[in-house]
């Protein structure tokens, strides 16, 4: 595989390498998760990879920072070949990992979340003392300020991402690999992310970025690898590359990136919320005085930095939890906090969910993909008769679901955890459509979904919309409820701040009201 | 560098793996045997013997396979519903209470077509109640299940002590336990022995559980709630509900070991006639991978090493009764927490012949 194609512009000469990966292979059983990938990372640069999900990307820096050992192929730190056996060989070689879920303990302070692993010594007033004089040095230098007093729980999420990579900071690190860092940032913040990165690119800091968001890649790097199916298919300076050539790149072939849909043609209001709450039992307000009302015909999204309620409202909605106040109207049956409603009657009512959580609510992971497509409708005809099952019934409806949503392999008796998440989201989403419902819930209708199923997704759901029925989108992809909702509503701290007609709508407009500051 | 490991293939996950186990088992029992200077090869063939070498020996592992085979599915049932049941023992010790009182209150009037089939009934049914009260706790008051199916293995040991000594005693007598039963409430032998039609109840349940966790819809939102609870809830399972149903089922599952021990062999009520049979329950159910058909292996193998480590204390006085407790455990240990051990080998194995 050539690496760098020869129109690039990526000098090999002058600058020196922090990392050098020759052909790196790595196979799963029979998957083949990274292709024989050769890459040069920079000293004092940033470096991107981008790739679809299940492209390779988290696996190559899985092995670079020796989670994972490569069949083959060997990685050069500084020049020198390394033998990476553990994250703790990866560190001594100043190589720091900050992924995307934070590894952090919450009722521990920052500082003491700092030294945890290396406390250096039995008695931890000393090791304290020196970390933080040391992190004093860090916040400087880099401009990461942070109260190392605090606690992490009051931290906000882009705070607890500064401790993160304070963290990798003090145990030395000098390359910095960054997973998905913006996936729980508001554009806000991720914007001061990059100034942070920028700043320890200025202090000879070199830093690798891993991301789909194309829009990172483009403010943030100095040069992007793109990996598609495990191998590396271009290398190019940042510079000399746009948004849609790696779009293409990344996918193998032009991407529609615009989503063609006609005016929505609204009917009568299919579920209706009102000053709808929810307290949990220790009293936090999870959400507060929530209205809203979603009509037949349309496309409803709920934009949000995630934690904001949306995983609440959702669930309120579908009924797996009841609300503690106000009530809630969906196709003609009123829900409140003496008269709850479960997701087994809701479904009879006509309303359909395609959860948040794929994996751990929206199917079985260690169900047959037969089983996973009867979930929630076990009881319904013709899957079972009140008693038994009836085996080759729900296998023929699986079958049926996998032809209509191209869900691959077709193999209803393969084990759902098997399927990729494109696949499996597919199948979750052929069952509930399947079921012609009155109102869908789709919650994060694409996390962990690759570009081509994207596509295919927003297109369902629209053909949905336009055959009458109602649906509500939460996701915190901004871009994804630009394109797919008639209208936004914007959730802070458990409540609605926003609403807004799409067309009239704007990521910056959204960015503000999303971080709480109110821009209607 | 590191070589490529597949997963094993079905059969070796399911026959060869177990089989290894046992052996290495087998193979420490063999050093200890030997220290305790006893021929490991002799103590084998007298074990082997003493299990299967006769029509006699046979029907003995057989009945105590039904045992086995009760608590095992009792086992396997809470598992598919992700509840780790402990107290098999409790509740076969209850099952045995209400088998018994069925019978003293009515073997003088009922005849056996009718008296059998209510001891049957009252033995699950004791056996369930048993098993609710730890799961309605869990269920409504989140104690954890393993603590009090663990504590009423206790409170049924006190309750039946307490019953026999003060209550069900015949009059008369010095020894806790309750009159004989009338002859028609013995359930009919089968070859010359211990061995009882109780054993059929046992495989009729199997295939029950198999049709039940499998192919019901109930079977369905069950094992759901085992794998993940929050798909349970999505799928608008109650989760109580379905914790009370399993841990039911489970209880009225152990407790059928009644039927085994009082109608089939003791014809009364009396102490600890259930010992060991709840907890080895869990061992079974371990080793057959939570498969009727695995809890049906697994139980003939338990009762072979039951039946034939009984003729090996016997007939080599070196070996005692607690010398087959411990050939017993090493099975346990090798065949359960151990059971990985041999995997990521066999796997090397199997990829290179491949």
């Amino acid at each position: 595989m050539q690496v760098l194609t020869s129109d690039s512009s990526i000098e090999r000469s002058s600058i020196d390498l922090a990392i050098e990966l020759r052909s790196i292979d790595k196979s799963f059983g029979s998957v083949h998760a990274v292709r024989d990938v050769s890459m040069r990372i920079e000293a004092g640069r940033v470096t991107g990879i981008v790739g679809e999900n299940g492209a390779g990307k988290s696996t190559l820096m899985s092995i670079l920072y020796g989670l994972y050992r490569a069949d083959a192929g060997e990685i050069l730190v500084g020049g020198a070949a390394m033998q990476m056996d553990s994250p703790r060989d990866a560190i001594a070689h100043g190589i720091g990992m900050v992924h995307q879920h934070f590894m952090l303990i919450d009722s521990f302070t920052v500082l003491e979340n700092l030294v945890l692993g290396a406390e250096g010594g039995a008695l931890l007033a000393n090791g304290l003392a020196a970390a933080r004089a040391e992190l004093g040095r860090l916040s400087r230098e880099y401009g990461l300020t942070v109260d190392p007093d605090a606690l992490v729980a009051d931290l906000s999420v882009g705070e607890q991402q500064r401790v993160e990579i304070l963290k990798v900071l003090f145990r030395g690190a000098r390359i910095l690999i960054l997973d998905e860092p913006s996936a729980v940032l508001t554009p806000q913040e991720a914007d001061q992310l990059f100034r942070i990165l920028a700043t320890l690119k200025a202090h000879g800091v070199t830093v690798v970025l891993i991301t789909h968001k194309l829009r990172e890649i483009m403010a943030a790097t100095d040069a992007v690898y793109v990996m598609r199916q495990g191998e590396i298919v271009a290398g190019r300076a940042t510079s000399d590359t746009n948004p849609e050539e790696l779009a293409e790149l990344m996918v193998g072939r032009k991407v529609l990136t615009h989503l063609d849909k006609a005016p929505p043609r609204r009917g009568e209001v299919v579920l209706r919320a009102e000053h709808l709450s929810l307290v949990d039992a220790r009293g936090v307000r999870l959400l507060e005085d929530i209205g809203l009302e979603l009509r037949a015909g349309e496309i409803v999204g709920i934009a949000g930095v995630s934690g904001n309620g949306q995983t609440e409202l959702l669930q309120v909605l579908a009924g797996i939890r009841a609300p503690t106040g106000g009530r809630l109207e969906v196709c003609g049956r009123t829900i409140d906090a003496e008269h709850p409603v479960d997701p087994a009657e809701m479904r009879e009512l006509g309303l359909a969910h395609v959860p948040e959580d794929r994996l751990r609510q929206g199917m079985v992971a260690d169900f047959r993909a037969s089983e996973t497509s009867i979930l929630g409708y076990h009881e319904d005809e013709p899957f079972s008769n009140h008693w038994l099952l009836d085996g080759p019934a729900v296998g023929k409806h699986c079958t049926e679901l996998m032809q209509r949503f191209d869900v691959r392999p077709r193999a209803p008796g393969l084990h759902s955890a098997s399927f990729s998440g494109g696949n499996q989201q597919k199948l979750v989403l052929a069952r509930e459509m399947d079921q012609a419902p009155k109102v869908l819930l789709v919650g994060q209708p694409t996390r962990g979904v690759d570009i081509g199923a994207i596509e295919f997704i927003h297109r369902e759901l629209v053909k949905s919309r336009d055959a009458g029925c109602a649906v509500l989108v939460v996701s915190v992809e901004l871009e994804e409820i630009l394109s797919l909702a008639d209208r936004i509503l914007v959730m802070f701290a458990g409540r609605i701040v926003g609403d807004v007609d799409a067309a009239a709508a704007n990521e910056r407009q959204l960015g503000l009201m999303m971080a709480g500051a109110q821009a209607t | 560098m590191s070589t490529t490991r597949r997963p094993l293939p079905v059969w070796a996950d399911i026959v060869l793996l177990p089989l290894i186990n046992i052996a290495l088992a087998f193979i420490v029992v063999g050093i200890i045997v030997a220290i305790i200077g006893v021929n490991p090869v002799e103590a084998l063939r007298l074990l082997v013997a003493g299990a299967v070498g006769s029509p006699d020996a046979i029907a003995y592992t057989l009945y105590y396979a039904t045992n086995f085979i009760f608590t095992g599915l009792a086992v396997s049932v809470a598992f598919h519903a992700g509840l780790f049941n402990i107290g098999g023992e409790g509740q076969a010790y209850i099952g045995g209470l209400g088998c018994g009182l069925a019978i003293l209150a009515f073997d003088r009037f009922l005849p056996a077509w009718l008296l059998i089939p209510v001891a049957i009934v009252a033995a699950a049914l004791f056996g369930a109640a048993w098993a609710a009260v730890p799961a309605w706790l869990q269920a409504w008051h989140g104690s954890h299940i393993v603590i009090t199916t663990i504590m009423f293995n206790f409170v049924a040991s006190a309750l039946m002590v307490y019953l026999l000594v003060n209550v069900l005693i015949a009059p008369g007598s010095m020894t806790p336990q309750s009159r004989p039963f009338a002859a028609s409430a013995a359930l009919p032998v089968l070859m010359g022995s211990t061995l009882n039609l109780s054993i059929a109840l046992a495989l009729a349940c199997c295939i029950g559980v198999w049709v039940f966790l499998w192919h019901t819809s109930w079977g369905y939102a069950l094992r759901t709630m085992g794998h993940s609870p929050s798909a349970a809830i999505y799928a608008g399972t109650n989760l109580k509900r379905m914790t009370m149903l399993a841990m039911c089922l489970s209880g009225a599952l152990a407790g059928l070991v009644a039927v085994n021990e009082l109608l089939g062999v003791q014809h009364r009520v009396l102490l600890d006639f259930q010992a060991g049979y709840g907890f080895a329950g869990i061992a079974v159910a371990l080793m057959g991978r939570n498969h009727p058909l695995g809890v049906v292996l697994a139980a003939l193998l338990f009762g072979a090493l039951q039946q034939g480590g009984a003729e090996l204390s016997f007939d080599l006085p070196g070996i005692n009764r607690e010398m087959v407790v411990v050939i017993q455990g090493l099975v346990i240990l090798f065949s359960g927490a151990l059971e990985h051990l041999p995997r990521p080998w066999l796997q090397t194995l199997l990829s290179r012949r491949a």
